[in-house]
């Protein structure tokens, strides 16, 4: 299904390759002109966010095979822990952004170790298991988190770092500031995509028998791949509680993660600029459906459901398949 | 603390293990046979629920509920299972499992648009009203009366899988299906019946804990989560893993609820993180499966 076999495309630069090389300038270029595009800007931020935790999923299912139910949990911790730091210690915001992303990558780690040790199905029941857990003692710990009321009384106005100073109320700044972070992720996960360990992670995907008996240590590859993964979602976390100025409970429930999986799978699992195609569509199609009927759920999951079906290679993937087979 | 309350709570840990021991034998059976995680049971669970609710509401009996709506569901089952499914067998485990979650998102929303987003009251059938002394305290004669009706049925499964030529198919098809093909049984037909059957469980159990609880939209993610966990416990496959792992989780829940109420909705959590340390198959799953 994650089948995008890169190298074994033939032919003089395909249009795959091309865009492959770039891939990293050329998501900032279109993510440069998102806000232009799309109806308001919130959306745009929320693309932004939402792409990134799909980016960062994307990691783990797309490219090392993994099909984790639990990644609300990292992404969730990420928005708590800012939101926490912020309202109650009055950490910088900086500060409080890194805190997240620790706290996140942190969690991502201890889930790892305990999932990584099934295999196939169980792995996926596991995941979505572990992160229920995450919910209820966010559910329970209503002193620090709010409850179910969710976390409140952080706003933060304006970003200073450096004697610069952003005004994080202007909406197209606030854009942009998000958008650093976001290229940045994307640098670092087409660096690890092309690091002789992303090539690990696509070989443990294709066969995993094969990749141990090539001497990896398969085990410890797919808990880096789940941390790294994790931290990535743990920052989309940070910057959504920083964005929004308040965390809803549900962020944690498997009902986030369940979306962030149809995001990742819409866009097209296993390729770069799949996860964030998904994210636009997945809420494009939220925005455009829920404007005449409050049961939008009903088309996105059926939308989900024929994708599995027919195109199960994603927007993107199907679009690059139908390229290369012209 | 005395006796009689610990008493009536490791029933009521009983009756929902029981309620638990239905969903996830549906699971696990679906699971040993087809190789699908079905990730809509809770959304089918819940279905089954108002189904129950509806048919009880129209001919103003709950039997007919508790007798119709599961073999209604399991039918509705088998048509999942004929039209979406069965395109998917020859491609990836994750396919099947991706788009039962996204079916259960559809069947949520669907129930939404019919019944409304509010919880609906389901009130306990006169019959089965009120309390009954059984010497050690005084239980709630609805909660025996599940723990009944969950022990026949698990003694009917166990008949059918273990006595019967179908089950006798089951199992071998759960082994080997190719082999069976190559034996001229027709497997698919096999598996459509298995699916509407596993199915239908967790209607019943949706049906039998609609009195216990009230009947929402939201009820089935809470118990697909629960599910995983006894089904992670007990081994995947494994119908007396299901039925150890249910009772173990729902007296775990309920003694925590006891004296503990904060942590009820954490212990079972932390339950399956300790078998997954210790045992990663299960209590009682066969190693090459996990």
């Amino acid at each position: 299904m994650t089948l995008s076999a890169q190298s074994l495309d033939a032919g003089p630069r395909p249009l795959r390759a091309r865009l492959a090389a770039r891939r990293v300038p050329l998501s900032i270029l279109a993510l440069c002109l998102l806000p232009w595009i799309l109806p308001s800007e919130a959306l745009a931020v929320n693309v932004l966010v939402y792409g990134l935790v799909a980016v960062g999923y994307n990691l783990l299912f797309g490219y090392t095979g993994l099909l984790s139910f639990g990644h609300a949990a990292f992404f969730g911790t990420g928005a708590y822990v800012t939101g926490i730091a912020i309202g109650r210690f009055d950490v910088p915001w900086f500060a409080a952004l890194a805190l997240g992303v620790a706290a996140g990558g942190a969690l991502a780690f201890v889930i790892g170790l305990l999932s990584i040790r099934t295999r196939g199905i169980y792995f996926s029941m596991v995941t979505l298991a572990l992160s229920q857990l995450v919910y209820y003692i966010a559910l329970q710990a209503s002193s620090w988190t709010g409850g179910e009321n969710g976390l409140r009384g952080f706003t933060v106005s304006e970003l200073n770092l450096f004697g610069w100073t952003v005004d994080f109320l202007d909406p197209v700044k606030k854009y942009y500031v998000i958008m650093v972070f976001a290229a940045a992720a994307l640098w670092f996960v087409s660096r690890i995509l092309n690091s002789p360990f992303g090539s690990v992670i696509e070989a443990i995907r294709e066969n995993e028998t094969r990749a141990r008996a090539c001497g990896y240590d398969v085990e410890r590859t797919k808990l880096i791949s789940f941390t790294l993964s994790g931290l990535i979602c743990a920052l989309a976390g940070t910057l959504f509680a920083l964005h929004l100025a308040i965390v809803p409970l549900d962020i944690l429930h498997y009902h986030t993660s369940g979306m962030i999986v149809m995001m990742t799978l819409l866009g097209g699992a296993g390729s770069f600029f799949g996860p964030f195609v998904g994210a636009f569509a997945f809420l494009l199609m939220e925005d455009v459906v829920s404007l005449w009927t409050p049961h939008w759920q009903i088309v996105v999951g059926s939308v989900f459901i024929l994708f599995v079906l027919f195109l199960p290679k994603g927007i993107w993937g199907t679009l690059m398949a139908w390229r290369a087979g012209r | 603390m005395d006796a009689e309350l610990i008493a009536m709570q490791l029933f009521s840990g009983v009756a929902l293990g029981a309620i638990l021991i239905m969903v996830a034998l549906g699971l696990s059976i679906i699971f040993g046979m087809l190789g699908v995680v079905n990730f809509a049971h809770g959304a089918l669970f819940m279905v089954g629920a108002y189904a129950g609710l509806w048919v009880a509401s129209l001919t103003g009996s709950f039997w007919w509920g508790l007798l119709v709506a599961p073999v209604a569901i399991g039918l509705f089952g088998m048509a999942i299972e004929r039209v979406l499914i069965r395109p998917l067998y020859r491609r990836s485990v994750d396919d099947p499992l991706l788009l039962t979650f996204g079916l259960g998102y559809v069947l949520v929303e669907a129930v939404r648009i019919a019944f409304g987003s509010d919880g609906i009251p389901f009130p306990t059938p006169p019959e089965l009203a009120g309390v009954a002394d059984l010497g050690i305290g005084f239980f709630p004669i609805y909660r025996l009366f599940v723990v009944g009706v969950v022990a026949a049925v698990l003694i009917l499964v166990w008949l059918c899988l273990e006595k019967t030529r179908f089950g006798l198919i089951v199992r071998a098809g759960a082994r080997d299906p190719l082999i069976m093909r190559v034996l001229g049984v027709d497997i698919a037909g096999v598996w459509l019946l298995v699916f509407g059957l596993g199915v239908g469980l967790t209607a019943l159990g949706g049906v039998l804990a609609a009195p216990m609880r009230n009947v929402n939209p939201e009820m089935g993610s809470l118990v697909l989560a629960e599910a995983f966990v006894v089904t992670v416990i007990g081994g995947m496959g494994s119908l007396v893993g299901a039925v150890v792992a249910g009772l173990l989780v729902g007296v775990a829940i309920s003694m925590t609820a006891l004296f503990a109420p904060e942590m009820a909705t954490i212990v079972m959590f932390a339950l399956m993180a300790l078998v997954l340390l210790v045992r990663p198959q299960g209590l009682f799953g066969k190693p090459g499966r996990a």
